[in-house]
């Protein structure tokens, strides 16, 4: 296997096909936008005030019916049940309000009666904490958005810096979006991984860019089929590096995601996705927005007269 | 050929590797685990004043919060973990400590100690106490007792005096508004320490009793020791982690970021051939420092720092993976061996520099303005940028160097993965 890509040839033409990405990832955000207002979020219990209990029960085989009984018997209605791990051999239960200690010793006892050998993680939460942490998440990537635009600007251009945080903007949301429609869990640690991605996004474009200003230097740009070769060559050239920097940190992602336990699950999971959103919208959202704007100011100089 | 830098080279890589395989351990020994992966007890309180009048100033808080630490180091919890947040929170992290209940009642209590009559006047309070003077020991009759000092024997011989031969009520944490001594004599299990009836004048001992056990004694001797909390605290959130399910989550999380790395030296060696076995190799001692550098800076490694530092090994091979690919770039375009790797080398650092300045801008501004759980992601996001600086473009490139100016592989561009039909004619 070999990503070794001829610039001059025709068959990459990610420039000419721009509008089609555009639309593409228009209608995904869109419809991300429409998930997100319509189903919300499956906040975790980092969002919603309650306990939350992780029983791993080694004693013997269960089922969800099993664990429910166990509940009924002991007068405790749990909001939800989920059987976790690689054999299933944790049952996580989720409590609207939160459980005191007196009725954690009863499941313990219960649990431990039923199925032998048991163990107990608990947490609670007040949801105000978690709130806040999601708005400084927020309120962080707004401001690092600003402070990447203006070294983006002082070292390229102001123009570069905007296309990237949209790219980043357009992968964050994606993230948002796909765990809205799955009804993944969201809790501390997705804010994580948002901000992983947020980090690679901005990465991986910043080296797309690199390469057009290189390319820029040497390039006459008179029409606008020269700048729109220019965007495609820088592309392609960039191609091996891109994909195979996805690639390899996908290797990592995935790995996390199928062995790396439960704990971790979601946050890989929402890593995959975001590598996959950040690598689409290096090449095929930021590079392109920034030649439709290049291209505007071209025209612009092309219709002034020289001796103005 | 220059065996020479062969030479050098392979001293490099088996000095370097000698030397982490007999360190790994006793870096890795020292690192802290965070509660998800040791197992353990967090906390997080909100401070809220006692009164109306109090304020919940800085200096409040620092009292606060030395009044905890001197409770969690009562409790004799090795490297307990207790952080002021924000305006008015405190963090506390017992690892280790598998007892949530005990735990927050140890740290919740306000530890108030207040003398009053069978009325509820006040008398006087634990300010009296001498510091450290509280100790749990046994009576006559074998009973767990806890015995105080006063640092005022005028005050309380006065006070003795005048209640001989009466009832003192010694109290935990009196609620002036709900508690009454009336009705809780009534009770079978009373919320008063202990009600003595004073036998003589004192001036500068008395015992508490009424204890169940030993253990209950010497926990109120601790506490009293530890000092009484200026405040109030809410209990924000909690959580606690078995033992067993931390430890299942760290190898877990090991070995799959084993796996993942293996998978990325492994596409590396392949793909790019000579520069990805470099690259692999600086790898390892990326992942070496890393753990070192999280020793040095006494960092917590928790499960999401784990997942980190694996995507981290992604970033690190990024860098490899730009040079890697400008130098087949100049080797495609007709260029001798050496000159392709000093060209590649030299594009391709600024790429690298500016990629990575631009990250690590993100991550400061998020460091900078973000909480606790934030600022320990964006801490380890700039950790991993540096260190994948340094070992891909100092490590990678001194190692490629060596092997390029060896000139074993002059004229072998398909150690670097180029075809010779990819070559064009200068």
């Amino acid at each position: 296997m070999n990503f070794n890509f001829d610039p001059e040839s025709s068959r990459f033409q990610f420039v000419k096909h721009r509008y089609k990405y555009f639309l593409v990832s228009a209608v995904l955000i869109g419809l991300g936008l429409v998930i997100i207002a319509v189903l919300g979020l499956n906040l975790g219990v980092d969002f919603e005030s309650g306990s939350t209990l992780e029983i791993l029960i080694q004693g013997q085989p269960f089922t969800t019916e099993d664990v429910q009984a166990v509940f009924a018997e002991l007068g405790l209605e749990p909001g939800d049940i989920r059987l976790i791990g690689n054999n299933n051999e944790i049952a996580e239960v989720r409590f609207i309000g939160t459980l005191d200690q007196e009725e954690i010793n009863r499941v313990r006892e219960a649990f431990a009666e039923r199925f032998g050998e048991i163990d107990i993680n608990e947490s609670t939460v007040s949801p105000l904490v978690a709130r806040e942490l999601a708005n400084q998440a927020v309120y962080g990537i707004l401001l690092a958005s600003l402070a990447v635009i203006i070294y983006v600007a002082i070292r390229f251009e102001y123009r570069f810096g905007i296309a990237a945080i949209i790219a980043l903007f357009h992968d964050a949301l994606f993230i948002v979006a796909v765990f809205a429609l799955l009804r993944l869990e969201v809790d501390l640690t997705f804010i994580a991984a948002v901000l992983t991605i947020v980090g690679y996004s901005i990465n991986d474009t910043i080296v797309i860019f690199d390469r057009l200003r290189e390319n820029m230097k040497f390039a006459k740009l008179k029409r606008v089929e020269d700048l729109e070769q220019l965007v495609n060559r820088s592309i392609v050239e960039n191609l091996p590096r891109t994909l195979n920097t996805s690639i390899t940190v996908v290797f990592a992602a995935l790995a996390l995601y199928l062995l790396g336990g439960e704990g971790i699950r979601n946050f890989s999971f929402a890593l995959l996705i975001g590598l996959l959103a950040g690598t689409y919208s290096s090449i095929f959202i930021a590079a392109q927005l920034w030649f439709e704007w290049k291209k505007r100011e071209l025209k612009k100089k092309m219709f002034q007269p020289q001796n103005a | 050929m220059r065996w020479s830098m062969i030479v050098i080279f392979l001293a490099i890589i088996i000095g370097g590797f000698t030397f982490m395989a007999f360190s790994v351990d006793s870096v890795i020994s020292n690192i802290t685990l965070g509660l998800d992966l040791q197992g353990g007890f967090e906390i997080l309180y909100k401070v809220v004043p006692v009164n109306e009048e109090q304020q919940v100033t800085q200096s409040l808080l620092h009292d606060t919060y030395t009044a905890l630490y001197r409770r969690v180091d009562a409790m004799g919890v090795s490297e307990p973990d207790l952080r002021v947040e924000g305006e008015d929170r405190i963090r506390v992290r017992l690892a280790g400590v598998h007892d949530p209940e005990e735990a927050r009642r140890f740290l919740s209590t306000e530890a108030r100690l207040s003398f009053r009559n069978t009325e509820d006047e006040f008398l006087f309070g634990g300010e009296h106490l001498k510091e450290g003077s509280a100790r749990a020991v046994f009576d006559e009759y074998n009973r767990p007792i806890v015995m105080l000092e006063f640092k005022d024997p005028d005050l309380i011989r006065q006070i003795t005096s005048e209640y001989l031969h009466d009832i003192i009520v010694i109290w935990l944490d009196f609620d002036e508004e709900t508690d009454s001594f009336r009705e809780e004599m009534l009770k079978e299990d009373p919320k008063f320490l202990s009600a003595p009836e004073v036998k003589s004048v004192l001036s500068t001992e008395a015992s508490i009793t009424g204890f169940q056990s030993y253990e209950e004694a010497e926990e109120l001797a601790s506490l009293l020791n530890a000092g009484a909390l200026p405040v109030q605290l809410e209990e924000l959130t909690a959580r606690s982690v078995s033992p067993t399910l931390g430890e299942r989550a760290l190898d877990l999380t090991v070995r799959a970021g084993m796996i993942g790395g293996a998978l990325i030296a492994l596409y590396m060696l392949l793909y790019y051939r000579l520069p990805g076995l470099v690259a692999a190799l600086a790898l390892f001692f990326y992942v070496y420092f890393i753990l070192v550098v999280f020793n040095w800076m006494n960092a917590v490694l928790t499960l999401p720092g784990i997942a980190a530092l694996v995507l981290g090994i992604g970033m690190a091979v990024d860098a490899n993976i730009i040079t890697n690919e400008r130098i087949k770039e100049e080797i495609r375009s007709g260029k001798t061996m050496m000159s392709s790797f000093r060209a590649g080398s030299k594009r391709s650092l600024r790429t690298i520099m500016d990629a990575n300045i631009t990250t690590i801008i993100a991550a400061g501004v998020l460091f900078y303005f973000g909480d606790f759980a934030i600022q320990g992601f964006a801490l380890m996001l700039i950790v991993s940028i540096v260190l994948s600086l340094v070992t891909a473009v100092l490590g990678s490139r001194l190692l490629l160097g060596l092997l390029v100016a060896s000139r074993a592989f002059d004229n072998k561009p398909r150690w670097f993965g180029v075809k010779e039909s990819e070559i064009s004619e200068l």
